[in-house]
């Protein structure tokens, strides 16, 4: 949600979801019920933590697999981001909506995944498929890219990624990929504004860089 | 060709296809079994904890200790350390004696 986003991050709460415009007016109760929620597993009852797990593990599933590809490791960064929320909850002030304070918590476990799991760059390239990169040079040869281009260009966009270094791989999917402002980023990360906006600009060239290397060694 | 418009061009396709938000059955049921076991186990954890934070204070303790006795020892130079314990101990017993008499 960007639009939330940006006015928690200016300190203002939405009045209207635009998100779930179309959806069942029920905002103003699920906020006030995450608040009861989390007051209740403060005080002791663990069982209130299951329904908040319900409610946003979709998101942090979806923002895991932007990091990992094996659905096992998808599910242990899942289950640490909850496993973190909940050892983490007597921090949680209640000043922004929960979701962004777990999105944050997600975004930080997925940062601490990659760096665990850094790829050693001497296997790149080796493991790239011909069909990608006869894609890749199709693409380059097109105006604009087709809407049926979309699941193998995220198939090469993680193939890419996975040779960037942590930080950039980071940077460019809450930039590019999932469409978030800077400040967003910056909120998200933990890092300054100036610090995003370094990290974008040496991302962009390291993936340039990728790329490159990967098109020369389709036309040997 | 132009790299910057190929990465462009790469990045708004993929932008297309955001990743799946499905969840594995019951995954909930796991995390919350994880909590509840890791809950039960706190009394014990926690004990443990604590019993190897006091090791080494325990450890330290008992050699300065040592230290201690072993230099009164050889300071004074003549009683022994058994001899002095068991002044001590008796102490009580010695002046009931001398009351009686």
């Amino acid at each position: 949600m960007p639009l939330n986003l940006a006015l928690a991050v200016a300190g203002l709460r939405p009045k209207i979801d635009v998100n779930a415009i179309g959806q069942t007016p029920s905002q103003p109760e699920v906020e006030s019920s995450d608040a009861e929620l989390i007051e209740a597993v403060r005080s002791g009852n663990v069982s209130s933590f299951e329904p908040l797990i319900r409610k946003y593990q979709p998101r942090v599933f979806a923002t895991a697999r932007r990091y990992a590809r094996r659905e096992g490791e998808v599910e242990d960064i899942v289950q640490e981001v909850f496993l973190k929320a909940f050892q983490k909850l007597h921090t949680f002030r209640g000043q922004a909506p929960f979701e962004h304070w777990l999105m944050r918590l997600a975004v930080r476990t997925c940062f601490d995944f990659l760096r665990a799991h850094r790829r050693r760059p001497e296997i790149s390239f080796s493991d790239y498929s011909e069909p990608e990169t006869d894609w890749l040079q199709q693409l380059a040869s097109r105006d604009a890219p087709f809407p049926d281009d979309a699941a193998m260009a995220r198939e090469v966009v993680q193939r890419v990624f996975e040779k960037l270094s942590p930080r950039s791989r980071l940077v460019l999917t809450l930039l590019e990929l999932e469409d978030r402002t800077v400040k967003e980023v910056a909120e998200l990360t933990g890092w300054s504004v100036s610090l995003v906006k370094v990290q974008a600009f040496r991302a962009r060239a390291e993936m340039r860089k990728c790329l490159e290397q990967m098109l020369r060694r389709r036309e040997l | 060709m132009k790299l910057d418009e190929l990465q462009s061009k790469l990045l708004a396709a993929a932008r297309g296809a955001p990743p799946s938000d499905a969840v594995p059955y019951a995954f909930e049921k796991r995390i919350m079994a994880r909590l509840t076991a890791r809950a039960r186990l706190d009394p014990v954890s926690f004990w443990n904890r604590m019993l190897w934070r006091a090791a080494v204070p325990c450890l330290l303790v008992m050699l300065s200790v040592s230290l201690w006795s072993f230099l009164a020892q050889s300071e004074k130079g003549g009683a022994s350390l058994g001899t002095e314990l068991e002044d001590a101990v008796f102490a009580p017993a010695y002046a009931a004696i001398e009351d009686t008499w």
